[in-house]
């Protein structure tokens, strides 16, 4: 397979200006000859799907929830980070690019990152435009604040919820295009496979969730935005629908896989409280501009109330170990650390597994009133959860899988390796490297779905010749056929063991082994577990109803038997890389002080891994990575 | 603890429904009230039995996915409370707890607790938007934007969709919702030039998708799990009248040398 990154030529802040210049263009009046399929309607693919529409495409957009509004971009708390410079703090387009850069540890693309800088200044604009309301500052001009240790205040935000504005304004973009008539909507529509005809991705298979219905859709292009895969580690911050079978199912219809193994662990969510454990709640990593992290220094204290452990026996970690960052390290890191503390006994709460995150001195320095007014909706939620008043008592928090890097390979335009098929936001794995910083997903998402891929798509139309397709032509008909035979397949194991239940322990395998720590060791031994459970699975398996009707243990199960083989990919991918980087730490690889230790000489590279067949093991290809711009630094957050 | 549930379980939106009686056994009050029905639910796949349908998705209230009628309560007992959000420590061991789909004639059952919730998009695609095509925005700062109007605006913008205002009126009406969207917008000076249109039309869609009409009896914001304010209905209507009495004909000319 090859690789090739079409990165235009020249300097890096002429790039994207010189490719778009020569990107061929689609003539106005052709393109609602088009049929364009956009899979997911979140950030990337409902921006994606209204931008296409908006130059006069003919989209096909598809998602599993019941309306558009409810992809899980809505969730993100934070905000939305753009090279504004608006607090006059020396902020640029070059700023949030190196930041990008050191903060995924080197592992991606300088001129894509780039790219997504520049864009980030249009993205406000377009967001403004649309009528996000983002908080304002007195004199009516957008408000700042500094977030997940930039050094900056960059980042844009709407209360608690900026997810949720920004994407009910691509939502409502989306509703525009679909009431012109340019838009034709699918929801409660699960995309199964990818057809590939002649090489080139011309269309999807989908079920309707409602009537179990298999249904083909052709197109000439199909883009996807359908998310990452955290749901791999069962528990994560991700919505319960969140799956990786679209991405995995063009996996095996031959588009690389780039990086499985990098995944982010968030620092700041509420631990677990029990077996029953659906989900996993995030809090805001803001909390982290006033909150102070602690545990006992001694694990004999630990079962006690936290008031009654005076301040001397107290271990704020964080801020111990890096004192210049403190309680804002970089996710990554504040999360292993949290894993050590616990590791070494010092965990607090059910099971051990818990550290403060004490409010105490900012309520004395600030007040409660000043403190209400930043966290307020964050501590209620809290208490909500927890029953316990974080004004009062400090919150408990711990890591959660949460995000995921890694992805499908696509090239500049943002192409995977199967022509015709796009992947943006974060199913692809391209601008993130190793470790992604806050506030920076909902920009990538945004930047690929309103401002790259609509052009790039031009670009592939304008330049292939396009055949149309039957729907009875022979690869039609057979990945039909393969859908058909894997939901029968499913239904006809008639075993004994909930979807939930296989699912469950599928995730404490991947967290245990290749979760924030991993050695060769347990690598391998997740690797003897894995494709034992799944054919445990396969045999055993559990699904009452039939595929003709809504059935949601169907729908559970279908993605995870992607997850098993997905998550094996993963442990592949980690043991192979024998470097510490971001979010993927190698116990074998880390500096005397216990930080990541990269090996730029040997790694520095993205490990594109290309199926062969199930039960043959996948072959890895290699896409150097080239730094022209910034020198490659060990990061240091001391 | 230790509950009795009566859930309505109807197997497609032709058939008949009934509520029928579960025994949930060893519940934890950390547990939210969707893994209480989790929990039940792996109890029946075991038996061999079709799960309890419901929409889910976040689990963390901002979605909108969630929904039913506890107790005859849209979202159930706490205030500003999502389904997905609310735990098992509301309620009382050995409790015997009702458990509905959304009720209204816009909103027909799915299955189970699934309702067809499409109204409430085809009410925002009716001109719940600003017309602002991707590319071509003017700097974000050029349009200041009065900080009680951005609170006012984001106070509006918060409803999660979730269909609770139309579930929780006796007369059936959209209009905390819709309201919501045409506050939220019509707040803001980017949404200035299309204010009068969008509330007529998307009152006029409203009516057309079989929602009652509001009678102002308060149950809607009682309900929210975003305590979205009823105020917005006022906005609504002025809006609305001022649309129909100033009403404009819009051309199709022009433009076209």
């Amino acid at each position: 397979m090859e690789l090739r990154s079409r990165t235009p030529s020249g300097p890096l802040e002429k790039k994207w200006e010189k490719h778009r210049f020569e990107m061929k263009l689609v003539n106005p009046a052709n393109k609602r000859k088009y049929t364009i399929i956009v899979v997911g309607s979140g950030l990337a693919g409902g921006a994606a799907a209204a931008s296409l529409s908006e130059l006069g495409y003919n989209v096909k957009c598809f998602c599993f929830q019941d309306s558009p509004r409810r992809a899980h971009s809505i969730a993100a708390q934070g905000g939305i980070n753009a090279a504004k410079n608006y607090q006059n703090d020396g902020d640029s387009v070059f700023r949030l690019f190196y930041d990008t850069i050191k903060g995924g540890d080197f592992r991606a693309r300088e001129a894509n990152v780039y790219r997504l800088a520049e864009v980030s200044v249009n993205i406000i604009d377009q967001c403004v435009a649309q009528g996000v309301p983002f908080a304002r500052e007195y004199g009516g001009l957008l408000a700042n604040r500094s977030f997940g240790g930039a050094q900056v205040s960059r980042t844009f935000y709407a209360r608690g919820q900026t997810g949720q504005q920004l994407l009910l304004g691509a939502y409502q973009a989306l509703e525009k295009e679909i009431a012109k008539g340019g838009v034709t909507m699918f929801p409660r529509h699960e995309m199964l496979d990818l057809v590939v005809v002649n090489g080139r991705a011309r269309g999807i298979v989908t079920r309707d969730m409602l009537t179990g219905e298999l249904e083909t859709h052709l197109a000439d292009a199909v883009i996807l935005g359908t998310g990452g895969y955290a749901n791999v580690f069962y528990l994560s911050t991700n919505a319960k629908g969140s799956n990786a079978t679209a991405i995995w199912r063009a996996y095996k219809r031959g588009a690389a896989f780039a990086n499985p193994c990098f995944t982010q662990i968030h620092p700041t969510c509420i631990p677990v409280s029990g077996e029953h454990q659906s989900k996993l709640t995030l809090m805001s990593e803001s909390l982290r501009n006033d909150g102070r992290v602690w545990v006992p220094k001694r694990k004999e204290d630990c079962p006690k109330p936290p008031n009654q452990i005076p301040e001397p026996d107290r271990d704020y970690y964080l801020e111990r170990k890096y004192p210049s960052f403190g309680n804002l390290s970089p996710r990554d890191i504040a999360s292993r650390a949290a894993k050590e503390v616990c590791d070494e006994g010092r965990g607090v709460g059910p099971g051990g597994r818990g550290v403060y995150l004490d409010f105490s001195d900012a309520i004395r320095r600030l007040g409660r009133d000043r403190i209400a007014e930043r966290y307020g909706n964050l501590f209620e939620m809290y208490q909500r959860i927890t029953d316990e008043n974080p004004y009062e008592v400090p919150m408990r928090i711990y890591p959660a899988a949460h995000y995921t890097m890694g992805g499908l390979w696509v090239d500049y335009n943002l192409m995977s390796t199967i022509p015709g098929l796009h992947v943006i936001g974060e199913a692809n794995f391209s601008d993130h490297g190793a470790n992604r910083l806050g506030a920076s997903a909902l920009m990538q998402g945004l930047g690929d779905g309103y401002f790259i891929v609509p052009l790039t798509i031009g670009d592939y139309i304008g330049s292939s010749k396009l055949e149309p397709v039957a729907p009875d032509a022979p690869e039609v008909r057979a990945t039909e056929a393969a859908v058909r035979e894997r939901t029968e397949r499913l239904l006809s194991v008639k075993g004994s063991r909930t979807v939930t239940s296989f699912h469950r322990e599928l995730g404490r395998i991947v967290w245990e082994y290749c979760g924030m720590a991993r050695t060769a060791e347990g690598l391998r031994t997740a690797l003897g577990l894995i494709p034992r459970l799944r054919a445990d699975f396969w045999k055993d398996v559990r699904i009452p109803g039939t595929g003709a009707e809504l059935n949601q243990s169907l729908e559970h199960a279908g993605r995870v038997a992607d997850f098993f083989e997905l998550a094996e990919l993963m442990c592949v991918d980690a043991l192979h890389r024998e470097e510490s980087c971001g979010g993927h730490f190698r116990v074998e690889y880390q500096t005397p002080d216990g930080e990541a230790r990269r090996r730029d000489d040997e790694f520095a590279y993205v490990a594109a891994w290309e199926y062969t067949g199930d039960g043959t093991p996948p072959t890895l290809n290699k896409e150097p990575l080239v730094f022209e711009n910034v020198a490659l630094s060990q990061r240091s957050y001391k | 603890m230790n509950l009795t549930l009566f859930v309505w379980r109807q197997p497609n939106a032709g058939a008949p429904g009934s509520m029928q009686r579960y025994e949930a056994r060893d519940v934890s009050p950390d547990m939210s009230f969707l893994e209480m029905l989790d929990v039940v639910n792996e109890g029946l796949v075991e038996r061999g039995e079709m799960p309890i349908a419901f929409d889910h998705d976040c689990r963390e209230g901002i979605c909108g996915s969630c929904g039913m009628m506890i107790n005859g309560v849209a979202h159930g007992p706490m205030k500003g409370t999502a389904t997905c959000q609310l735990h098992m420590r509301s309620f009382q061991d050995g409790a015997t707890i009702y458990i509905e789909p959304w009720r209204s004639r816009a909103f027909p059952v799915v299955r189970d607790l699934v309702v067809n919730r499409s109204a409430l998009d085809r009410i925002i695609a009716a001109g719940g938007f600003i017309s602002a095509s991707t590319g071509g925005a003017r700097d974000g700062n050029t349009i200041p934007v009065p900080k009680s109007d951005a609170d006012g605006a984001m106070d509006a913008a918060a409803c999660i969709g979730c269909g609770a205002c139309v579930a929780a009126c006796p007369n059936g009406s959209v209009s905390l919702f819709t309201a919501a969207k045409i506050s939220h917008l019509g707040l803001l000076p980017q949404g200035q030039p299309e204010r009068y249109r969008r509330a007529e039309r998307m009152v006029a869609q409203m009516d057309a998708e079989g929602f009652g009409h509001c009678t102002l009896y308060g149950e809607c914001q009682e309900a929210c799990p975003k305590e979205i304010s009823i105020d917005n209905i006022a906005r609504m209507n002025r809006d609305y009248l001022v649309a129909s009495v100033a009403k404009k004909e819009e051309k199709v000319t022009g433009g076209t040398g």
